[in-house]
C-alpha cells in the first residue's frame, strides 16, 4: 500500500496517469458511440439535403438546422413499421417464453429425476450445443417448406410459427438450466417428496422460484440472439404481414432513392427501445453475458 | 428414500409393489418432462442435421420438379465445390476474417476489460457505454455503417483525411475489393467487442487478490503482474473467447448480406452467404447441403480444439 505522505512529483505523476486513463477511455467511448449518435442526430433532421451536406462535418453529430419528427412519420407512411415491430416482438417473446418453460422442464428431469436413457440424453444435449443453426438452415428450409399446419396449409413458409417453433428448444439453454439445478440443495425437494408432492409441483413451486437468476440469463441470451434474427426470416418470409424488423429494414434500405433521414429514423426506432431496456436492467444483461462464458 | 428403505425391510411383500409403481410413475413423468424439448430438437435440429448429410449426396432442389426426379449423385458435390471459385474464395475470406478479427478483437476486449476493472470514479459509466453496441441489431447497424462508409462524403473518409492532413483518402470503402472486407471487419469488431469484454471482466474478477499481493511483495511491476498473474489465470477464459469468436467468424452473414452482398467481385463473400445463395436463391439444396456439411465439420474441429486445450490445463 501507498505511504500516507506522497511526494509532490509522485502525486503529479499519479494524477497525470489518471488523466491519461480517462482520456483513453473517453476516446474509446467516442469510437463506441459515434455511429449511434450519428444515427440519432440524423433521424431528427428534417431536411435531407442538409443531412447530405453535413454528413462529412462535425455538424453530423450536432442537432443543427430544422429539427422535427417528420422522418419518423415518413417511415410509418412508407412501410408498415408498426406491423414489423409487433412481428418482431411477438416472435422474440414467444421464443423466450416457450423456451424458458420447455428447456427448464427437460433440464429438471435431467438434473433431478431417474429414468432410463438419462445419461445418454444428457450426452446428446451437450453434443447438440456444437451444431450451429447455420449448418442446418438449408435442410430445415426444405422440411418447413413441406410441413402441414392446423389451418390446412401444407407449408410453414410465411408465418409466425416458422420463425418461432424451430428455436424454442435450445441445447445451450438446457445446459445452463441443468447446471444451475444441480447446485440447488436437494433437502427441500426431499421433504416435499415425503409429503407426496408431485414432480410438477416440486418443479414449479420449489425449483422455479429458486432459479430466477438462470431464468433471467436464458431469457436475455435468447432475446439478444433472436430479436435480431435475419438469416432465417430472409429465407422463410415474404409476406410483410409476418416480416420482422430486420428483413423490413433490408427492404426499406433497398428502396431507391434512399432517404437517409428516414432510414436513420427506422434504425433509431429499432435500437432505442432495446437500449433503454438495457440501461434499466444493465446488471442482468451483463451477468447473463458473463455467465455464457463459463461453459466448457 | 431413507423412509421407504426401512419400510421395505420391515414388510417386504406389501410395499415392494408401491415402490415399483412409484418408480414406473417417475419414469413416465420424467419422459413427459423431457418430451416437448426432445421432440422439438429432433424435428428442428437433429432431423435437418441428418438430412444435410443425405441431401449432400443427391441433386435435391428446393421445389421438387415432378419431371426431374431427385437422383443420387454420390460425392459429386464434395468434389465439385473445390472447383467452385466462389466457395474457395468464401472459405479463404472466412479464414482471413479469423486471422485478423480474432487476435484484434480478443486483445482489444481484454484491454477494455482490464481498463474497466480499475476501481476509479465513473467506471460503471464507461462499462455501460462499451457494452452498448452488443444490444444493437447487426442488420440495422450495418445499414448505419454503410452511410458512415459513404465513398465520397462519409464521415470516416473525412476523419481519415483530416488526421492525415489530406494525404489519405477519400476511399471507396465498400466498393473497393481491397477495402470492403477490412471495412466489414472494423464494424464487426465495433459491434462484438463488448460481449467479450464482459466475459473477460468476469474472468478478471475471479482472480484471487492474494496472487497480486504476493506478486507485489516480490516487487513485480504492473506489466509483470499482468504477464505472470493475470494472463495465466485467464487461460480458460481466453480459450473460450478465442474459440467462440472464431466460430462467430465462420457464421459471418448479416453484415455482408446488407453491406456488400459478397461483392465487389466476391471480395466479401463468406461460406454462409454462399450456402444461402446456393440453397435458397438458386435452390440447389443438394449442393448447399454439401457446403453445410463442410461448414459443420470446420466448426466441429474448432470446438474440439477448445476441449483439447481446456482439458490439457487440468
Amino acid at each position: 500500500m501507498q505511504r500516507p505522505a506522497i511526494e509532490p512529483t509522485k502525486r503529479w505523476q499519479k494524477s497525470s496517469r489518471t488523466f491519461g486513463i480517462y482520456l483513453l477511455m473517453t476516446g474509446i467511448a467516442l469510437f463506441t458511440l459515434f455511429p449511434i449518435l450519428f444515427m440519432l442526430v440524423t433521424a431528427i433532421k428534417a431536411d435531407e439535403s442538409q443531412i447530405l451536406r453535413e454528413m462529412s462535418t462535425f455538424a453530423a453529430f450536432l442537432p443543427t438546422g430544422e429539427l422535427s419528427l417528420q422522418n419518423f412519420r415518413d417511415v410509418f407512411e412508407r412501410v408498415p413499421f408498426a406491423q414489423y415491430l409487433i412481428n418482431s416482438v411477438i416472435i422474440a417473446l414467444s421464443i423466450v417464453i416457450c423456451g424458458l418453460f420447455v428447456n427448464s422442464l427437460i433440464a429438471y428431469a435431467l438434473a433431478r429425476m431417474q429414468f432410463r436413457g438419462q445419461k445418454l440424453l444428457l450426452a446428446i444435449v451437450v453434443a447438440l450445443i456444437i451444431i450451429p443453426f447455420q449448418a442446418v438452415a438449408v435442410p430445415l428450409l426444405l422440411i418447413v417448406n413441406q410441413l402441414p399446419w392446423f389451418d390446412g396449409r401444407m407449408t410453414w413458409l410465411d408465418s409466425y410459427h416458422v420463425q418461432i417453433i424451430p428455436f424454442i428448444a435450445d441445447a445451450f439453454s438446457i445446459f445452463l438450466f441443468y447446471q444451475f439445478f444441480l447446485n440447488i440443495p436437494k433437502d427441500i425437494e426431499e421433504a416435499a417428496l415425503v409429503d407426496g408432492a408431485s414432480r410438477f409441483r416440486m418443479y414449479s413451486q420449489i425449483i422455479v422460484p429458486l432459479s430466477r437468476p438462470v431464468f433471467a440469463t436464458v431469457a436475455i441470451l435468447q432475446f439478444l440472439t433472436h430479436w435480431g434474427d435475419f438469416l432465417w426470416p430472409l429465407m422463410v418470409v415474404r409476406d410483410p404481414a409476418v416480416r420482422p424488423l430486420t428483413v423490413g429494414m433490408q427492404a426499406f434500405f433497398g428502396q431507391m432513392p434512399r432517404q437517409w433521414g428516414d432510414i436513420m429514423a427506422f434504425a433509431t426506432m429499432v435500437t432505442l427501445p432495446v437500449l433503454i431496456i438495457f440501461l434499466l436492467f444493465q446488471k442482468w444483461f451483463v451477468q447473463s453475458v458473463a455467465s455464457s462464458g463459463v461453459k466448457g | 428414500m431413507a423412509i421407504s428403505k426401512s419400510q421395505t425391510a420391515s414388510a417386504k411383500p406389501t410395499t415392494s409393489r408401491p415402490m415399483l409403481s412409484w418408480k414406473r410413475r417417475e419414469q413416465r413423468v420424467a419422459w413427459a418432462f423431457v418430451a416437448p424439448a426432445l421432440l422439438l430438437l429432433l424435428i428442428f435440429l437433429i432431423a435437418p442435421f441428418g438430412l444435410a448429410f443425405y441431401l449432400s449426396l443427391t441433386d435435391q432442389r428446393l421445389v421438387p420438379n415432378p419431371n426431374l426426379p431427385t437422383r443420387f449423385v454420390g460425392l459429386k458435390h464434395y468434389l465439385a465445390m473445390w472447383q467452385d471459385a466462389t466457395f474457395v474464395r468464401a472459405l479463404l475470406n472466412n479464414f482471413l476474417f479469423v486471422a485478423v478479427v480474432v487476435p484484434v478483437q480478443t486483445s482489444f476486449a481484454l484491454f477494455l476489460a482490464v481498463l474497466v476493472n480499475q476501481k476509479i470514479k465513473a467506471i460503471n459509466f464507461f462499462r455501460t457505454i462499451y457494452f452498448i453496441p452488443v444490444v444493437t441489431i447487426m442488420a440495422i447497424v450495418a445499414v448505419v455503417w454503410t452511410f458512415l462508409y459513404n465513398p465520397d462524403q462519409g464521415i470516416i473518409n473525412k476523419f481519415i483525411q483530416t488526421i492525415s492532413f489530406g494525404q489519405l483518402g477519400p476511399y471507396r470503402w465498400l466498393e473497393d475489393p481491397k477495402l470492403a472486407f477490412p471495412a466489414i471487419m472494423l464494424m464487426s469488431i465495433w459491434q462484438g467487442v463488448g460481449f467479450q469484454m464482459v466475459i473477460y471482466l468476469a474472468g478478471l474478477q475471479e482472480i484471487p487478490g492474494e496472487l497480486y499481493e504476493a506478486a507485489q511483495l516480490d516487487g513485480a511491476s504492473a506489466w509483470q503482474q499482468f504477464r505472470f498473474v493475470t494472463l495465466p489465470q485467464l487461460r480458460n477464459t481466453s480459450i473460450f473467447v478465442v474459440i467462440s469468436t472464431t466460430i462467430m467468424a465462420f457464421k459471418l452473414f448479416d453484415q455482408v448480406e446488407i453491406m456488400t452482398k459478397g461483392g465487389p467481385n466476391d471480395a466479401t463473400v463468406t461460406a454462409m452467404l454462399h450456402i444461402v445463395n446456393s440453397g435458397f436463391r438458386t435452390q440447389k439444396v443438394g449442393y448447399a447441403s454439401a457446403l453445410s456439411v463442410v461448414f459443420f465439420i470446420i466448426v466441429l474441429l474448432i470446438s474440439l480444439g477448445q476441449r483439447i486445450f481446456t482439458r490439457s490445463e487440468r
